[in-house]
């Protein structure tokens, strides 16, 4: 694992502040934050709430891989990327992304770059529930 | 061997490891038509992929019984 890149995958609800002091640093001008939230509604249903799952060991190296693109590409300083599991309500934080750049440019372009990019290759799911049942999001045309 | 299967995958396979003992699934593509004739329900989600020693692997990848398998289908993370 990279030395600038914090990766994590947790049971418990997320911290910004543990995200932002991560990727702090006195060589950098900006930092760029990107929260995901749990919203109340899809595809025109309420939501109650979502579960997370993932294959753990293999989503840590996709979002591995992920960000030493977005290192060589936008030249971070640090990048901190923490996914959260299990049972997750609405409003509370799903993922935290987290980029520290000398110009700021850089940290927004960065920032999106990965969350883009997590969406569609890394090895974690999301369960919707509804009022009346679930669904895997994606799962089905 | 034994093949991991998450999120909708698990549903369709009713549990979250299935084990395979033929000796016909030596390739990915092979596997995708053992998995297809046993639970064919995995033709009706939307592609999945197929990990072995948790990286993405082609169809034409082939399979050995000590690899680590992992069914991926369509990723919702963040």
């Amino acid at each position: 694992m990279d030395s600038s890149i914090d990766i994590q995958i947790l049971d418990q609800a997320l911290s910004i502040d543990q995200c932002y002091d991560y990727v702090i640093h006195e060589s950098c001008g900006g930092i760029c934050l990107f929260v995901g939230t749990v919203r109340n509604h899809n595809k025109g249903e309420d939501v109650k709430y979502l579960e997370f799952e993932s294959y753990k060991s293999m989503a840590i190296k996709e979002i591995h891989k992920i960000c030493l693109i977005a290192k060589e590409q936008f030249h971070t300083q640090s990048i901190a990327v923490h996914h959260r599991l299990g049972h997750v309500e609405i409003t509370e934080k799903a993922v935290i992304i987290a980029v520290s750049t000398v110009h700021r440019k850089n940290a927004f372009q960065a920032c999106e770059f990965i969350i883009d990019k997590l969406k569609k290759t890394v090895p974690i799911w999301k369960r919707e529930f509804l009022e009346n049942g679930s669904y895997w999001v994606n799962a089905t045309p | 061997m034994k093949v991991l299967c998450f999120g909708i995958a698990r549903d369709i396979a009713g549990a979250s490891e299935i084990k395979i003992t033929t000796e016909e699934v030596q390739s990915v593509s092979q596997l995708r038509r053992y998995l297809e004739e046993q639970f064919p329900k995995f033709q009706s989600i939307n592609q999945y992929m197929v990990a072995i020693n948790e990286a993405y692997a082609e169809d034409t990848t082939e399979i050995k019984s000590s690899d680590h398998i992992a069914i991926i289908p369509p990723v919702s993370g963040g």
